[in-house]
């Protein structure tokens, strides 16, 4: 295809010829960087076809499933066109190619343009580039997105900013389906516009949950409809530091868009302590010796009231949160309050608890996740939930959050047939030098022992940016590109990625890439990216 | 209506002791982080940063709007309306205090009561303002400020001073619960505990593009830092442009074009960093850390060998030839007359001898030098040679310590910069007992990060707790903030460096008494929401909130 290039250019631009020649001869041709994360199968030749802005289209293939007025790849292909073209103005006057346009044919088997996707969404993709022409086949319009990413990332520049793309056979498809960001709005709160942008960035690296931990104890930034008290009285300020409805619709459309499910975590009985500035009688009352302390402690798990509450705030965030998986949190409860007071330690007797609070706390849970599954929800709990529950039968995924051993818990949890997401080893807001990205690289979810079937029940892994010491100024570069490194863990084979050395290279090449898309990725060491980033 | 001076922290719910989340590992102190929430008490000296050497606050406020509110030279000022470096920052200050409120409505007609302060004047008494001259490390920061009806008054023997006492102004002003911008009468007089308060900036591991240098230096500006070190070049990158040898920034620059700083580009540095009384020191090292500069300058650098034939690979400077030192004669000229500081930053550290080692040709120079093996005798050769090129360009030199270390005979007015981890202590000593001023970076190396307020590592340092005697300590000019540019570039440099920097600036300006961590992190948790609001990305200190959040991306 070089040649083919060369022809076109020959006949307008002659003395350029020589001068690409000469610097096709020096460099030799692009070697393409690569893709990341990495696909399942990548074949790809030094035979590359050059594009042009202004002779480049998306088109339905005629068998697709989904046809033009397809929301989610009409929006995908405005949002791509910029990211494969970066240096496109719009205002470019010469045409070379207006008569051989490449095309890039997208045909998917099912149309749920309309729809979220899901935990079963198939994400599965086939991509295959040639002269002037690539299609891209997928079972659903989100395998769509992620072979539309997958192009992008394909489409480099050459010296002179022509772009080119190399032939190209991927077969692609996610080795975990649950691959999550968890970001914190309650320690500090982050504004829309920061959320959107690190779901962008997401897609950059093909993660499909956005787990919202949008509540804790320092802040309550979202406003309920049926209790406006608590962001009113809860969040850090009532007006600015809140997280309305319509930003969460607009958060949970922009997601879709990006075909990434939004999973929002209201986690309780422990912190909650921002709950109860908009909700009295919601916590348990703190008491030191037989007077009341004035302090609150948990969730009050002996009222009636509590599972009222629970169960309308319950109903409310169902309905505004389309996932059919709620998360519900349930970790580190401090136990010290509930035995302080008289009225728990009743009902702990009552309840034949005896002294241990842990019996109270699966009790609770127990009745919270039967509030969610009355609402068609399935419940996503932290590890310490499983730890204390005897009988788990109620419960269906544990998040494996503690350090350690965390693969131990894993097969735990496996073990007892619940599905586990790991969030263990990628704990993002410990900052540690960049270069420690191996860390997060060299990872091995699976490496316990265990049935093929209890391995099939780890459904995926989780990056954790908690916000103690993060806010929206610097969340990003924290996050990025820490984060995608295990995002290839969580999508590509474990054989073709095991060395973090190996990856080094093409791991650089993304961080450039999402700078390039305005990301404020950090460096991983020295060296430069061709555009730099241009903000403070 | 009693008005709290600390209104802008009365915003602030900073709530220290929450649990913390979900942390792997042990889980530490429960009963400490009981769920009970502290608040943060508010500091008697609001949102000051770095604390003034002496502070009285009052609890009389006064209003202040952008309608009537004005900073105007005060009569019998050595400084006026041509002073541009203040006319400036008369601007700036007025914009950091009004931000976007600067039209109220209603407020036109109305005429400025007896509670609304309408001015601050600002009195240059030493007969040369300095206006137009550098700032330099025996420039005068001293002023006094107080608040008062009729007006306010700043009062500094030079526009240094008066640049620092407008930053504290600025930081004086509040709002109340009605958003109103307040300020109570205070008086204030100030000055810095030590000369040299420096952050340095490395542009060589990453290139760093001219917008996020200068908005570090406003940064540095809002907390009083007064020395810029320009790491410009290093090993791994040449973007300093020369006009007399322009082919190193042209092959060793990570690009000839789109990273190097040009003439023009220094030049803004400079004067940006004059406006705002900062110094802006380069550091050009050699003989190590010089990679970058053999790709466009032959015969620079030490060929090494393997075995008996060049390995193709090169070392530091090669200092047995002629044309080294006639290249340095003419480099050192331009610099010194690029940059207008009467320092030069020229290196010296981390020096590798075994390319020297391998080559015969320097191998024979040791021999006849009489060296013997000792090539630390070689280096301080070529660094005496080097001390002698820029003694005669008029400039006085810093070096890293271990030119001193090496024994190398010092100008007695050089400057010892003590990097070294782990015995900083003993070398603070070593180098003042020899006679020495000297500056301070070994437990101020920002680059490296941890986890939690690592702040308040930076801000326990106690740059003379050292043994030596009253007039060694006197040698101790001040110290620097490094940011070592590894894993550092535009992306995430600036919420790197603030407000972890900050802690380093109090503890170079303020009082050696002020040691309070709580009032500091009451004070700090404020300053850097100002700066926050001024577009500086300012990271956090811990789970808390700004009025006026981070609007960037």
């Amino acid at each position: 295809m070089e040649a083919a290039r060369c022809v076109t250019f020959g006949q307008y631009l002659r003395p350029h010829f020589y001068l690409l020649l000469l610097i096709f001869l020096r460099n030799g041709p692009h070697t393409v960087e690569g893709v990341w994360p990495l696909p399942q199968t990548f074949t790809s030749s030094i035979e590359r076809s050059p594009l042009s802005p202004e002779a480049f289209y998306f088109e339905y293939g005629s068998q697709s499933a989904a046809q033009q007025g397809c929301s989610v790849l009409d929006a995908a292909f405005t949002r791509y066109f910029p990211l494969i073209f970066p240096d496109y103005t719009g205002n470019g006057v010469l045409r070379f190619y207006a008569d051989k346009p490449f095309r890039l044919v997208i045909t998917v088997d099912r149309d749920d343009c309309e729809s979220y996707p899901n935990e079963d969404s198939s994400e599965r993709y086939n991509l295959s580039v040639s002269a002037r022409q690539a299609s891209l086949n997928a079972e659903t319009v989100w395998g769509a997105l992620r072979g539309l990413e997958t192009f992008s990332q394909l489409v480099y520049q050459d010296d002179f900013g022509s772009y080119f793309v190399n032939k190209t056979e991927i077969v692609d498809f996610p080795r975990f389906q649950f691959r999550g960001i968890l970001l914190d709005t309650s320690r500090h709160y982050l504004p829309v516009k920061t959320i959107l942008q690190t779901l962008d960035a997401m897609a950059y690296s093909k993660f499909n949950v956005f787990h919202w931990h949008i509540v804790d104890d320092p802040s309550f930034p979202y406003q309920s409809r049926t209790y406006p008290d608590l962001s009113s009285k809860g969040a850090f300020h009532p007006m600015t530091h809140i997280y309305t409805q319509s930003d969460v619709r607009r958060v949970i459309s922009h997601a879709r868009l990006w075909g990434i499910r939004v999973l929002p975590e209201f986690d309780s009985p422990g912190h909650t302590a921002s709950w109860g500035k908009g909700q009295s009688d919601l916590l348990t009352p703190c008491y030191r010796g037989s007077s009341l302390s004035g302090t609150f402690g948990p969730v009050n798990p002996v009222l009636p009231s509590t599972y009222q509450f629970m169960a309308r705030l319950f109903k409310e965030v169902s309905s505004v949160f389309p996932d059919s998986h709620i998360h519900l949190g349930g970790d580190e409860v401090n136990f010290s309050c509930w035995s302080s007071n008289p009225d728990i330690r009743a009902f702990m007797k009552k309840m034949g608890f005896g002294v241990d609070f842990t019996k109270l706390e699966a009790f609770y849970m127990e009745n919270i996740v039967n509030i969610t599954s009355a609402l068609n929800k399935t419940a996503i709990v932290w590890q310490d939930v499983f730890d204390y529950h005897e009988l788990r039968s109620s419960l269906s995924v544990v998040e494996v959050w503690k350090g350690g051993c965390y693969l131990c818990e894993v097969r735990r949890v496996a073990k007892a047939g619940l599905r586990v997401i790991l969030a263990s080893p990628w704990y993002l807001d410990q900052p540690g030098p960049t270069h420690n990205w191996a860390r997060f690289y060299t990872v091995w979810p699976l490496a316990f022992k265990g049935t093929e079937e209890q391995k099939k029940l780890v459904i995926g892994g989780e990056v954790c940016m908690w916000g103690e010491y993060v806010d929206a100024t610097n969340l990003t570069p924290r996050l990025w590109p820490r984060a995608s490194a295990a995002a290839e863990r969580l999508w590509s084979d474990e054989k073709q990625t095991s060395s973090a050395d190996k990856a080094f290279p093409r791991f650089q090449d993304l961080r450039c890439k999402l700078v390039r898309r305005g990301i404020r990725a950090e460096p991983l060491y020295v060296g430069h990216c061709k555009h730099e980033y241009q903000g403070v | 209506l009693h008005c709290c001076p600390l209104g802008l922290l009365a915003l602030l719910l900073l709530t220290l002791g929450f649990s913390r989340g979900l942390q792997p590992g042990p889980r530490d102190d429960y009963e400490e982080s009981a769920e009970t929430e502290r608040v943060f008490a508010a500091s008697k000296y609001g949102s000051l940063w770095p604390l003034p050497q002496k502070v009285k606050i009052s609890d009389v406020s006064f209003k202040l709007t952008g309608v009537t509110f004005r900073i105007t030279d005060a009569k019998g000022s050595s400084s006026g309306a041509s002073c541009s470096l203040l006319q400036n920052a008369y601007r700036r200050y007025y914009e950091y205090i009004f931000g976007g409120s600067r039209v109220q409505h209603g407020a036109e007609g109305r005429r400025a009561g007896p509670s609304v302060l309408t001015e601050l004047q600002v009195l240059i008494v030493s007969a040369d303002s300095e206006c137009e001259r550098f700032p330099a490390v025996t420039s005068d920061e001293s002023y006094e400020l107080t608040v008062d009806q009729p007006y306010a008054v700043l009062k500094a023997p030079k526009v240094w001073g008066a640049l620092r006492g407008l930053e504290t102004f600025s930081q004086l002003v509040y709002e109340d619960e009605y958003g109103a911008k307040s300020i109570n009468s205070t008086t204030i007089s100030d000055f810095p505990r030590f000369a040299h308060r420096g952050i340095l900036l490395d542009t060589s591991r990453h290139f760093l593009p001219i917008k996020v240098i200068l908005a570090n230096l406003e940064a540095m500006a809002m907390n009083k830092f007064n020395v810029f070190h320009w790491h410009i070049v290093d090993d791994q990158s040449f973007p300093y442009m020369s006009r007399t040898f322009p082919h190193i920034s042209q092959q060793g620059a990570y690009h000839p074009y789109t990273h190097v700083y040009t003439p023009a580009d220094v030049k803004m540095v400079i004067e940006f960093g004059r406006l705002r009384g900062i110094r802006v020191v380069p550091e050009f090292d050699t003989p190590g850390h010089t990679q970058s500069w053999g790709k466009g300058q032959k015969d620079l650098l030490t060929p090494c060998y393997s075995g008996d034939k060049p390995s193709g690979s090169f070392g530091p400077v090669n200092p047995i030839l002629n044309t080294t030192y006639d290249f340095m004669s003419k480099f050192f000229k331009e610099i010194s007359g690029v940059f207008p500081d009467a320092y030069v930053h020229l290196g010296g550290d981390e020096v590798d001898f075994n390319c020297w080692k391998s080559n015969p040709d320097i191998q024979k120079f040791m021999e006849q030098q009489g060296f013997g093996q000792d090539f630390s005798k070689l280096e301080s050769f070529y660094i005496q040679k080097l001390l002698d090129i820029v003694a005669t360009t008029q400039k006085g030199y810093m070096i890293w310590q271990e030119v001193f270390d090496n024994g190398v005979k010092l100008k007695p007015d050089t400057v010892v910069h003590v990097w070294i981890g782990g015995g900083a202590n003993e070398e603070m000593g070593k180098v003042t007992a020899a006679g020495y001023t000297t500056i301070l970076s070994a437990p101020w190396y920002l680059d490296y990060i941890s986890y939690a307020q690592d702040w308040q590592k930076y801000y326990k340092v106690e740059p003379l707790n050292f043994k030596g005697t009253e007039a060694q300590k006197k040698l101790v000019i001040g110290g620097e903030a490094c940011l070592w540019g590894e894993y550092v570039d535009a992306t995430n440099l600036t919420p790197r460096l603030w407000p972890r920097a900050s802690a380093v600036g109090e503890r170079l300006w303020s009082a050696v008494d002020v040691t309070d961590i709580n009032d500091a992190f009451s004070r700090l948790s404020v300053h850097r929401c100002r700066m926050v609001e001024r577009g500086i990305p300012a990271e956090p200190l811990f789970s808390s909130y700004c009025p006026r959040e981070y609007k960037g991306i």
